[in-house]
Order: C-alpha cells, then sequence, then structure tokens
C-alpha cells in the first residue's frame, strides 16, 4: 500500500497537476467521471489495469474508499452538485465484501441516489453501481469505457461550471499550491 | 416519535423558487431518528434542491442549510432568530408542528414544509417505520392488552375481529397483521382472555381532533397569576 504523502509532496503534485491541465488546456468537452473505488476491489483493479498497461479513458477521478459501504447519498450528490457528468461506485462481487455487506448497502443507496436524480431533473444513467474483483483489471478499463461512451452519448451535464469559472478555479489553485511549493523550500 | 418522510424535489422547488435566500432547517428530535429532516437529510435536500433550481433556470436562489435541537419549541428557535433574518424564506423538515412553531415564530418570513409528516409510530425494523398511535385522546391500550385497534384495525373495531381476519391478517392488506388476532394471542397468552367476554363500551371520541386544535394545560406549571394564555 502506498503511503501516506507529505504536506510538501502533496503541494508540489497539486502544482503539477494544475499546470498540466492549463498547458494541455485539458478542460475541453470530454467527461468528467468520478469513481468512488473500494480498497478491496476496483482500486487494485484500476492498480492492475495500469500495470497491465491497459488503455482506458482518462477523464476518471478515482477515489479511494475503504468500502464502497462508506458512499452516503450526500457524497454521489455533492459530486454531481460541483459539475461532475458521471459517477460510478465500484465495489467487490456480491458476497465478496471485507466487510460482508457494504456493497450491498452502496447498490441500495445508488438506487435511492438515482431516484433523487430523476426528481432534481438529471439523468439517473449518469450514476451507476459496478461490481468486481481485484483481479478484474481489464473489467476496470471495461466500465471505465462504458461510462464514458455513455456520458458522451448524454453530453454534458447541465451543472457543469462553465470553462471560465473552472479556469479561474484551477488558476488559484495552482498558484496556492505553487506558493506552499516555493514557501517550503526557501 | 413522530414520522415523516421528505416531499419530491419538484414540488420544493416550486415552492421556493420565487425567492431569493432559503433556509432549510432540519429538526434534531423525531424527524432524525426516523431519517427524514436530520442534519444529513437537509445537506442531501440541499444539495438536490440547488441542483434543480440550477436546472430549472432559478440558479440565482441561495439555498443554505442548519439543523436546531428542536423546531417545536420557542427556547430552541431562539438561536435561529438572527440566521433566519438573513432570508426571505425558510423551509422546514421538522414535522407539521416545527413548520408552525417557525411560522409563529417568524411572521415576516415564508416558511415552507419539507416534510410529509405521517403518524406517531415506531421503528419496526431497519428502515421501516409503522403507525401504532392515532392519537385520540383517550387511551384504552389497557383494555386491548397493549394493542391498538383504533390504530391498527383497518376497520377500527373494538369487538373485533372481523370477518376478514385470515391467518392472523388483515383482509385489506395481506401484509398487514389482524391487529385483533394480536390482541387475542397476547391476551391468551396474559391469561385474560375472560375480560373480552363482554361487550367492549362505545369509545368517547369528544377528546378526537375534530373540533379544533386540542390542548393539554397544567394550571400548576402556568406562571402564576398569568393563566394558560401567558
Amino acid at each position: 500500500m502506498r503511503g501516506v504523502r507529505s504536506r510538501k509532496q502533496q503541494n508540489y503534485k497539486a502544482a503539477t497537476a494544475g499546470r498540466a491541465l492549463r498547458e494541455n488546456n485539458m478542460m475541453d468537452n470530454q467527461p468528467i467521471i468520478l469513481a468512488f473505488c473500494c480498497h478491496y476491489c476496483a482500486y487494485a483493479a484500476a492498480d492492475l489495469a495500469g500495470a497491465m498497461r491497459l488503455q482506458y479513458p482518462d477523464n476518471v477521478r478515482i477515489l479511494r474508499l475503504p468500502c464502497t459501504g462508506k458512499v452516503e447519498v450526500d457524497y454521489i450528490l455533492a459530486a454531481f452538485e460541483r459539475g461532475v457528468d458521471g459517477v460510478i461506485v465500484a465495489g467487490c462481487l456480491e458476497g465478496g465484501c471485507h466487510f460482508l455487506e457494504g456493497n450491498l448497502r452502496a447498490r441500495k443507496r445508488v438506487e435511492r441516489a438515482k431516484q433523487l436524480l430523476e426528481e432534481i431533473g438529471l439523468k439517473p444513467e449518469r450514476l451507476e453501481m459496478y461490481n468486481l474483483s481485484s483481479a478484474e483489471g481489464a473489467r476496470f478499463a471495461e466500465i471505465v469505457t462504458e461510462m464514458s461512451g455513455r456520458l458522451a452519448r448524454l453530453g454534458p451535464s447541465p451543472l457543469r461550471p462553465d470553462k471560465t469559472t473552472v479556469e479561474r478555479r484551477i488558476d488559484e489553485m495552482t498558484q496556492q499550491a505553487e506558493a506552499a511549493v516555493a514557501g517550503e523550500t526557501e | 416519535m413522530i414520522v415523516a418522510d421528505r416531499k419530491n424535489v419538484r414540488e420544493i422547488r416550486d415552492m421556493i423558487k420565487g425567492h431569493k435566500r432559503v433556509l432549510l432547517v432540519g429538526c434534531g428530535t423525531c424527524v432524525t431518528v426516523c431519517l427524514a429532516g436530520g442534519e444529513r437529510e437537509v445537506g442531501i435536500l440541499g444539495s438536490a434542491l440547488r441542483m434543480a433550481l440550477k436546472l430549472d433556470g432559478h440558479g440565482g436562489v441561495v439555498v443554505d442549510e442548519c439543523t436546531i435541537e428542536r423546531q417545536c419549541e420557542d427556547a430552541f428557535i431562539d438561536i435561529l432568530a438572527p440566521r433566519v433574518a438573513e432570508y426571505d424564506a425558510v423551509c422546514s423538515l421538522g414535522c407539521g408542528a416545527g413548520v408552525q412553531a417557525l411560522a409563529e415564530r417568524f411572521p415576516g418570513t415564508a416558511v415552507y414544509p419539507g416534510l410529509n409528516t405521517q403518524f406517531i409510530g415506531i421503528l419496526e425494523s431497519q428502515g421501516v417505520w409503522t403507525e401504532k398511535c392515532a392519537g385520540c385522546g383517550n387511551c384504552r391500550l389497557g383494555e386491548f392488552a397493549g394493542i391498538c385497534p383504533i390504530t391498527r384495525c383497518a376497520k377500527r373495531l373494538f369487538n373485533g375481529p372481523c370477518g376478514g381476519s385470515r391467518d392472523g391478517r388483515c383482509e385489506v392488506d395481506p401484509e398487514l397483521d389482524c391487529a385483533w388476532q394480536l390482541i387475542y394471542d397476547r391476551a391468551k397468552a396474559l391469561g385474560i382472555l375472560d375480560q373480552f367476554a363482554s361487550i367492549a363500551e362505545v369509545h368517547d371520541w369528544s377528546t378526537g381532533p375534530d373540533g379544533g386544535p386540542r390542548r393539554v394545560v397544567r394550571e400548576d406549571q402556568c406562571i402564576a397569576g398569568l393563566g394558560p394564555n401567558a
């Protein structure tokens, strides 16, 4: 397991990521997917997909959780409110949860969140729960590709902040991180 | 406790969309326990409403959140007063009593309900609440082995069961227990079946909800000299 990054490493990473986003003009219209991944399966599967050099869309942002049972409806809504185009909740195979039933609870919460998305006026298809094992690197790549395709068909989320707002925010965050890095090196 | 459930997001959105600043107010008592209007639900509804308003072309409406310990008592509403002054509408996630307590306390602010108040009930199993008390004002549970025929019998029979009782279930809904079967079984276990040999008296409904709001007055607790209207 990867060790905890120091504050310095985090700032450096944030500054580098911010610069890369701006310089490579990566805020184009490709859908942004947030993936809540269970540490015991989907996160390991994503790691494996990387080790296997599998190709899958790079517009997925992976958020590691100790179990998908940690996912709450408000986490999912918070993501959509901030303008992501789609959310994946990826947990262990049913019956294979490290905490016995976290993935089953997550599925019910995902259903509840889908119902709320419908009431809000967002397409519930923007949210999906998947089950896979840690050995399924190829399946992880397939899930991300499938979701990315689905979101491309649905179009960008109507709640997506406009490009100028995003760029301004990234600039602010990058400057903050760069200032922090400069402060640390002095 | 009082059991409630959330109104549809669209319904709440349409109520508040004419306002500029709306405060969602949760309640830390009954509705927190029945997972309808506590701090978490206020957060979820706040998020949902901001998105729904934006999608409906009312993105300018500010929706903020807060939760107080108890909405049905003025002493607890006190801490809310300075915040409410900053908003032109409040959406209460309390029960009907909470909504009205806020409306009374803030005469210049629009107050809307975020929940549908359902009944007085208990947690039957995780995520399932059932009605247990109709608040009739004249409790006769002692006569019916602790099971309320008013709330739990579909026909409110005082001398049941009726012919619709089948294998312990009610004809109205096969999922529903026949209240009179429950009363009989419990009375039998308690050895008090002989109590049911006589006809139960007609219920005095004068204490019921018809005829305006009821009130309970404890003179000894009222401020001396001012009476119940203090």
